[in-house]
């Protein structure tokens, strides 16, 4: 079945691509005398072009304008036509009577964000490892239909954030499944989407249903790759269970665990798209993260200010160009090691 | 039709000069080899006159015009890679044809190239196959078939048959001789072995870190190596080399002291007393002395062959010798031999490892 | 069934439970309740009718409530179960209710009214799909043309991405140039740059460029991506290169080697990139929301979200539209999750 499915994939994949065929042999002789004008460094330059053309004007030209962007003021869009403020969008954003009160800030919503986001983050992150190790753990124990089980957990990972967030507010909805559930065992209803810290759990819950099974397969790889010996050489010296596990499990999973310490501190500091089908940030500001604080400020609030989007975003970038420095070093690490070993 | 000139060609690879001041007249129709150890710069030799590589300084010339700076797929030459680089997606067929096509060449003259080409290398039942369908040596039948069917002025080989097991290279190296004859194409074979080199070649390339050693046929290699590397490098076994002092020269003649082995008249050669050289002496080519003189050797080891029987002997002064008998011979491991050898087949060479050159002939070690 | 005990009874060797064998029957048990639950239960909501889905407690399977058109009245009635006198049940149309007595009339003597306590009526009820939750989006509302858009979408940012990443990374891993690892240095440093750091700038080039509510204003900055040609790069690293020299010598030009050597032998690698591609493409969300303002442009995502979000929460419409959503997304999943699971195992890739 799943040949067939690959098979008619290949066919249509073979209808798509005619064109491109047709296209690819077009052009052969045109870019024949180009290689023969411009030699093989000329066609280097051809074959990177595109992707580097792309590149170059939407993601690194709006990287560099960002940091004029954050440094006017006014809601015009276009760059020529802002005003210039300095460090003044700066200087707002870190206006603060007390930085853990965020009704003492001139940008109050910010800091609401900013502190909805680090609670979110300690809270989620240590779940969705917890969750993810436990579930790998489970899969990599002799069980038979492995692949079945692994396919179960990570089925959600591929659904949409929008999808993700109409279930989930489908089910905790005041009549919705869950309070049926509860119902059933004799315990009182929760508007789950009305109570603030509800909603708050709600949100690290759903997001991490959707993307534990994509750690706990990396996890999964890494157990799978510890050499059986080692377990077996650690039972034939009577070694306990829970040592085992703490003396040879967890250091030699350590690389795959950094990773994705990493990848979900990454990810959830940039929290965004379920949270805002879930919970659209309510109740109140209760879900209002930085990456919707953003999405607002910018472009959804009725007071655009693009200036101060930009400032909070160049810092929210600053935090993520850390973490995957840190994960880029931890990688060269692993390599090293590996290497050595 | 097709000689490859090759003046002052050098490559440096930044800092590191893997071929240094080539010059080669390759004649019309000939096969070459070029043979060296791994690192030798063969291959990059190999893939400068295939133009996929480029000179650092020289100029190549294909029958008189310089083709220096022109493109690998205008030089007219077909290459069969070590790896035989057939394309995997593609069946035998298509894989014979892809140059042709890039070639423009009409369809039925494709096909009849394919067929011919087919017939000749016995590879028609497979020509719907894919390379990995194929076994090692049918694979490499495609390689070989893939350059014919190009009609190229000239064949480059990459070491075409180290990917074969040993039965299938030698069955593989006649055939390989055989197409040679047929085809009178010229041919440049690159390989490590001496004797795929000996075999095949109307002349041979030695080539060591970058560099000329000798240029030959086979056989003038064998007789006459200009160097102690050539001498080391071509003959099976390996030639045994002995260290020596000329004592003095007289009557046309010089004497070789050998260390603790006893002393030799040779032909005069041009070296003065007290000059080292070294003596070099083909296995095959000693004898057991029943009785004493010659170079007194004690047996370390002895292979019985039954048609020839080896012996591994030491000097007295630590030189292993190799020695190859005729037959079979009574001699035990731990038993001190005597060796002697026809005059006429040793080599001496310089302190400098250069071939130094007898004038005449004589008998006689003593 | 023995089977089937054994199956779930089984255990890790040894001849006792260990606690280790319940934890597991019990993690992969929950997990296979809470992973697929909440998708089959939306899935299975979307086939209830509006007076259904407002039912607490909800019922398993989608009911309706049998109605029958009785002579006399203009409006299809809802049909009850009764206990006769005789405790025979009857089956009763509803005419009206008044307090707790319900007015009902026998279907096949529509002259006589019968009153009923409400407490002595069942509704009579029946099994049905409403379809009308899926047809009725895509008849009356946008939801055809939400649909064409992310097709749309999904296939040309897919190839795009395919062949100006397979071309970046057949560059970057077959030629020496002076610059490669510049390059390859500015391609590692942009995956530091998610989208959501450069919105606002994003916006204004989109924007300048007029493709503001325009489709390739969501395709185009999305194609470009690092790991794409990392991950191809690293597949075409193990083509040898003998063959390249090789096609060089049959005469074929840098773009052929490109077209007829490279591109089928990386075949698996685009094959996981196109997987990739088209789910994060179907997915997307916060772009398409921001560039996309007019309702004829919406992508499904952006269409749902806003219809979620618009019609006082017409779940029956909004539940059908996410099952519509999800499909692509679940086909790739059955079909093609072995291939992802490993693709995601062998390179980190999301």
């Amino acid at each position: 079945m799943a040949n067939a499915a690959v098979g008619l994939a290949a066919r249509a994949g073979a209808i798509i691509l005619a064109p491109v065929g047709w296209l690819a042999r077009v052009l052969d002789p045109p870019l024949r005398l180009m290689q023969k004008a411009g030699g093989q460094n000329g066609m280097v330059a051809f074959f990177l072009a595109p992707n580097m053309l792309i590149f170059g004007i939407f993601v690194l030209f709006p990287l560099v304008i960002n940091i004029a962007y954050s440094m006017t003021g006014g809601s015009a869009l276009f760059l020529e036509d802002r005003v210039f403020v300095g460090a003044d969008q700066y200087r707002r954003l870190f206006t603060c009577g007390n930085y853990l009160d965020p009704g003492s800030c001139a940008e109050d919503l910010f800091w609401t964000a900013v502190w909805n986001t680090s609670t979110f983050v300690v809270f989620q992150v240590a779940l969705m490892i917890g969750v993810a190790l436990v579930t790998a753990l489970v899969l990599n124990r002799d069980i038979r239909a492995r692949s079945f089980w692994r396919a179960v957990f990570f089925f959600p990972v591929l659904l949409s954030p929008v999808v993700v967030g109409l279930i989930w507010r489908w089910i905790l909805q005041r009549e919705g499944l869950l309070n049926y559930m509860l119902h059933g065992i004799g315990l009182d209803p929760v508007v789950w989407l009305v109570e603030r810290d509800w909603a708050f759990m709600a949100a690290i819950g759903v997001s991490v249903w959707a993307h534990v099974g994509f750690y706990a397969l990396i996890l999964l790889a890494g157990l799978q790759a510890i050499p059986k010996d080692l377990y077996e050489a650690a039972e034939m010296d009577g070694t306990r269970p829970a040592r085992v596990f703490r003396r040879i499990t967890l250091p030699l999973l350590a690389p795959n665990l950094l990773v994705v310490l990493v990848l979900t501190l990454i990810r959830a500091v940039q929290i965004f798209d379920e949270v805002y089908v879930l919970t659209g940030g309510g109740p109140g500001t209760s879900t209002l993260f930085i990456t919707q604080y953003i999405y607002e400020v910018g472009f959804a609030s009725l007071l655009r200010n693009p200036g101060l989007a930009s400032a909070a975003s160049i810092l929210m970038g600053s935090v993520l160009v850390i973490l995957t420095l840190a994960q880029l070093g931890i990688a060269r690490k692993n390599e090293m090691r590996s290497k050595k070993g | 039709m097709s000689a490859i000139t090759l003046t002052d060609v050098s490559r440096s690879f930044g800092q590191i000069r893997v071929l240094q001041d080539i010059d080669l007249d390759i004649r019309d129709g000939e096969l070459i080899v070029f043979v060296g150890p791994s690192g030798c710069g063969k291959s990059t030799l190999l893939r400068l006159i295939a133009g996929l590589d480029r000179p650092t300084s020289g100029s190549i010339a294909i029958d008189g015009r310089d083709v220096t700076k022109v493109a690998a797929a205008d030089r007219g030459l077909a290459m069969v890679f070590q790896s035989y680089a057939l394309y995997p997606h593609m069946s035998v067929r298509q894989n014979l044809a892809f140059g042709l096509e890039n070639a423009r060449m009409p369809r039925a003259e494709i096909d009849a190239r394919i067929a011919e080409a087919a017939r000749m290398l016995e590879i028609a039942p497979y020509l719907e196959r894919r390379p990995g369908q194929l076994s090692g040596g049918q694979r490499q039948r495609v390689a070989i078939g893939r350059a014919i069917v190009r009609n190229p002025t000239a064949f480059l080989l990459d070491e075409p048959l180290s990917n074969l097991d040993a039965e299938l290279r030698i069955s593989t190296r006649a055939e390989l001789a055989a197409l040679h004859e047929r085809l009178a194409a010229t041919m440049i074979y690159v390989t490590h072995d001496q004797i795929e080199a000996m075999t095949l070649a109307d002349r041979i390339v030695v080539l060591r870190a970058g560099r000329i050693e000798q240029v030959g046929t086979p056989l003038e290699l064998y007789n006459r190596p200009a160097n102690l590397f050539v001498a080391g490098f071509i003959g099976a076994p390996r030639m045994n080399f002995l260290p020596g002092r000329i004592a003095g020269s007289a009557d046309g003649r010089s004497t070789v002291e050998l260390g603790g082995a006893g002393t030799m008249l040779v032909e005069k050669v041009e070296a003065a007393a007290g000059d080292h050289v070294t003596l070099g002496v083909r296995p095959h080519h000693l004898r057991l002395l029943p009785a004493g003189g010659g170079v007194a050797a004690e047996v370390t080891l002895v292979e019985a062959l039954g048609s020839e029987t080896i012996l591994h002997a030491r000097t007295p002064d630590r030189q292993s010798l190799l020695a190859v008998l005729a037959g079979q011979q009574e001699v035990a491991a731990g038993e001190t031999i005597h060796l002697e050898f026809d005059p006429g087949t040793l080599h001496l060479f310089d302190s400098s490892g250069l071939r130094l050159q007898p004038l005449q002939r004589d008998s006689g070690a003593r | 069934m023995s089977r089937a005990t054994e199956f779930l009874l089984r255990r890790r060797g040894g001849e006792r439970w260990h606690w280790t064998d319940v934890f597991t029957w019990f993690w992969l048990a929950g997990g296979l309740v809470l992973m697929f639950g909440p998708a089959l239960w939306l899935v299975n909501s979307s086939f209830k009718t509006p007076a259904a889905l407002a039912e607490f407690p909800p019922t398993i399977l989608p009911y309706v409530t049998a109605q029958a058109t009785v002579e006399g009245y203009d409006r299809p009635l809802p049909l009850y179960e009764v206990a006769g006198e005789d405790g025979r049940p009857r089956v009763l149309a509803e005419v009206r209710r008044i307090g707790i007595v319900a007015q009902m009339v026998d279907p096949q003597e529509p002259g006589e009214t019968i009153r009923v306590n409400i407490r002595d009526r069942t509704p009579k009820r029946s099994v049905s799909f409403a379809t009308d939750n899926y047809v009725e989006p895509f008849v009356a509302f946008d939801f055809l043309l939400y649909l064409r858009n992310s097709v749309f979408v999904t296939v040309m940012a897919t190839l795009i991405t395919l062949i100006t990443n397979s071309m970046a990374a057949f560059a970057l891993s077959k030629y020496n140039f002076t610059g490669r690892s510049a390059v390859m240095l500015l391609i590692i440093a942009t995956l530091m740059v998610p989208l959501s750091v450069i919105l606002v700038p994003l916006y204004s080039v989109i924007s300048a460029m007029g493709l503001f509510n325009s489709l390739w204003g969501v395709i185009l900055p999305t194609v470009a991506t690092p790991t794409g040609v990392f991950l191809l790069r690293q597949y075409m690293l193990t083509i040898p290169d003998e063959l390249i020299d090789a096609a060089r010598m049959d005469k074929a030009s840098e773009w052929q080697i490109y077209w007829r050597i490279i591109l089928p032998l990386t075949a698996p690698a685009l094959a996981v990139l196109a997987i990739f591609s088209v789910v994060w493409r179907w997915n997307d969300f916060l772009w398409p929301l921001i560039v996309l303002s007019r309702k004829e442009v919406y992508t499904l995502q952006v269409g749902l979200n806003t219809y979620a979000g618009e019609l006082n929460v017409q779940w029956h419409f909004i539940l059908a539209m996410t099952v519509v959503t999800m499909i692509p997304v679940v086909l790739v999943f059955i079909f093609l999750q072995r291939f992802i699971t490993t693709g995601i195992a062998g390179t980190g890739l999301k």
